[in-house]
């Protein structure tokens, strides 16, 4: 990938390092193996009177996932390659929360406007505010995509998609 | 030569417009999803997947099976001209193709790509056909120990040939069987996991995965690099690919040799990377033209591409034969016959003759289908990734998000694929292997029940893995690929191995 990374920016080379990130995700492991273990224990774990029972095989699981999660905590915190290197930097982490908030926020609006109405609000925005387009050209975008996906999946191929809690297009007929 | 009868069979079965139709489609589909950053086969085809719901399985197989060689293909014209591997397993195609194309040879580069593609695939395809009616003969007689030992073969291999630390490679496989194990329980029928959520209770689907974690996961990881694109402008005309067809034949050894070991990584999981990477290394050491390499050689692009190319069509070898995926769009594609009501696995080549066969049709009739499409169209392509990045991203979301829905019709599954983007995008950077997850979630539940099966049958006695010559071998095999990452230490101590030159280049995937 052609990065723009050798340019200087401002916050490049801080933030936190990488074996440090590993070490709380092979904690988030730990506990997920721990979870699995808890649940399988609960649903019985053991045999049972007529064969193994419904948390025989997860509870191997979970036992396996927590094992690795403490493999994964010792590499990286007393491994002999550490990875010191910056995980994120403050501009990269800006650029992904800059299209995961959005994203995050578009699902919130599918859940109440459809996935329409939401589709092309958010592609409008993304192009106005993202990528510095005109209002009318961002907006002709969006509704030119909406427009395709509607005719593709509601009259072409009859899928019918989330209209949500408040549908916007009733008017439609679909 | 039953399996000749058979292969023609298949031809007649797939001989129609309409099949001639979604085959171009298909494959249309299939080089748009390869060229665009964040539609990879395996979520390409996990998005379209639940448009097929309608049509005639063996339709739909074709179709399916036509996007995942379009994007295949796809791969090579964004690691020639872009110098971005759509693919993990295109990585090895940058090192001679993006020099090629620096120096103007870009048509003569995706010209002697797209051939050595075609090579590949033909060769496993040829492969398949003989080779898989026997392998599912011979599978008939499995009981569930056998089918057990060959699903722990299949993960233990990713353990032994996989790149990078082995407990981050089982900890993405156990995260996949543990999000498998949620919901209801196949046997008992009792709800596992669910915490009281009602909503879980369908379970995790393995499509929603794909589409968060291959889908979302790579536009966010995209986005962190900051996007500009600057590609090498590329037309194809006839005359080039004629020279290049020319210069082709003399590089007969390479291909062979690519293409058996495309074919030998190819059936045992997540085999394309490191079969592209091997076959680019052996291509180097012993070509006459090896110190050269990386500078732009013809050589160093048919090696890699070939390789792919066979190991990504052997890879549905298992899944046909055996119902055992050997890739995630493998694994994506198997779905589809769960989905269609067919059961994948050795009796689908005695109860569904026109199926499989029509299947292993269209693999010839695709993979020709698409050198054309691919050579005449590629300038269209190309321009494809000069639209900028914040016009494409907000719409592969939209597409992911629709995709996501209409698995199931269910809204809460939008959100799990979002947080599974949040989680491809952490994965990817801390080299956690994507595929084992994937694929365990995926046979959670077959791997389970050949597991309780087994120990019903032997009242849980381990000794079962071992009770024969077959299911011992298979087991003891996967116990030796469980413990490589050991083994190998033991072995470099007593004599110490010559380092790996591309281990850095090399993907986790």
């Amino acid at each position: 990938m052609e990065s723009t990374d050798t340019q200087a920016h401002d916050g490049a080379g801080k933030g936190p390092a990488t074996n440090v990130v590993d070490a709380v995700v092979a904690i988030i492991v730990m506990f997920m193996g721990g979870v699995v273990i808890y649940g399988s224990r609960k649903l019985g774990s053991g045999w049972t009177s007529d064969g193994p029972g419904s948390g025989y095989f997860p509870f191997y699981i979970g036992l396996i996932l927590s094992i690795s999660g403490l493999g994964i905590l010792y590499q990286a915190l007393a491994g002999k390659v550490k990875n010191t290197e910056v995980f994120v930097d403050r501009e990269q982490l800006g650029r992904v929360m800059s299209v995961l908030i959005p994203a995050i926020f578009y699902v919130g609006a599918i859940q109440f406007i459809g996935i329409y109405v939401a589709s092309a609000i958010y592609i409008a925005l993304f192009m106005v505010i993202l990528g510095k387009y005109s209002w009318i050209k961002s907006i002709t975008a969006a509704l030119v995509v909406n427009v395709l996906f509607f005719l593709m999946f509601e009259v072409w191929f009859k899928v019918p998609l989330f209209k949500g809690n408040y549908d916007l297009l009733s008017g439609l007929g679909y | 030569m039953e399996e000749i009868n058979a292969l023609f069979h298949g031809f007649s079965v797939i001989l129609t417009p309409m099949n001639m139709v979604l085959m171009l489609v298909g494959i249309v589909l299939g080089v748009l999803i390869g060229v665009l950053p964040g539609l990879g086969g395996a979520n390409g085809v996990a998005i379209l997947l639940p448009l097929t719901f309608t049509m005639s399985p063996t339709s739909a197989i074709i179709m399916l099976s036509c996007i995942y060689w379009g994007a295949l293909f796809g791969g090579a014209i964004t690691s020639i001209l872009f110098n971005i591997p759509g693919e993990p397993w295109s990585v090895a195609t940058t090192f001679d193709g993006y020099p090629m194309a620096q120096q103007g040879r870009a048509g003569e580069a995706l010209t002697a790509a797209f051939t050595s593609s075609f090579v590949g695939a033909f060769v496993a395809v040829v492969m398949i056909t003989f080779l898989a009616p026997m392998v599912a003969k011979f599978a008939l007689e499995f009981g569930p120990p056998e089918f057990f030992a060959v699903y722990l073969l299949t993960f233990c291999s990713f353990v032994g040939m996989g790149k990078g630390s082995p407990f981050k490679i089982l900890a993405s496989m156990t995260i996949g069987f543990a999000l498998a194990a949620v919901g209801m329980d196949t046997v008992t029928g009792q709800l596992r996991l669910t915490f009281g959520w009602t909503e879980l209770m369908r379970g995790f689907d393995f499509l929603i995965a794909v589409i968060g974690l291959f889908g979302i996961g790579e536009i966010l990881l995209s986005m962190e690099e900051g996007l500009a694109f600057s590609g090498k402008s590329a037309q194809i005309d006839p005359k080039v690919v004629l020279e290049t067809w020319k210069k082709l034949p003399a590089y007969w050894v390479t291909s062979v040799r690519s293409s058996l070991i495309g074919i030998w990584m190819g059936i045992t999981p997540g085999g394309a990377t490191p079969a592209s990477f091997m076959s680019y290394g052996l291509a180097k050491k012993i070509s006459k033209n090896g110190a050269k390499f990386g500078t732009g050689q013809l050589e160093g692009v048919i090696a890699p591409e070939t390789a792919a190319h066979a190991a990504g069509t052997s890879a549905l070898l298992p899944m046909l034969a055996l119902g055992i995926p050997g890739s995630p769009t493998a694994a994506v594609l198997l779905g589809g016959l769960l989905i269609w009501g067919l059961q994948p696995g050795p009796l689908l080549f005695v109860e569904q003759k026109d199926f499989v066969w029509g299947l292993i049709a269209s693999m010839y009739l695709g993979n020709l289908v698409g050198l054309i499409v691919v050579l005449t169209t590629v300038p269209l392509f190309a321009s494809i990734l000069r639209i900028p990045f914040s016009i494409i991203a907000p719409v592969i979301i939209v597409i992911c998000a629709i995709g996501a829905y209409t698995v199931h019709n269910a809204m809460l599954d939008i959100w799990f694929m979002l947080l599974f983007g949040a989680m491809g995008y952490l994965f990817k950077k801390l080299d956690y292997p994507l595929a084992p997850l994937v694929l365990a979630l995926v046979l959670g539940d077959k791997a389970e029940d050949s597991f309780r099966q087994s120990m019903l049958v032997s009242q849980g006695e381990m000794s079962i893995m071992f009770s024969n010559k077959l299911v011992g071998g298979i087991t003891a095999l996967a116990l030796i690929m469980l413990f490589w990452p050991l083994i190998s230490r033991l072995l470099a101590l007593l004599r110490p191995p010559k380092p790996d030159e591309f281990a850095a280049e090399r993907p986790v995937d």
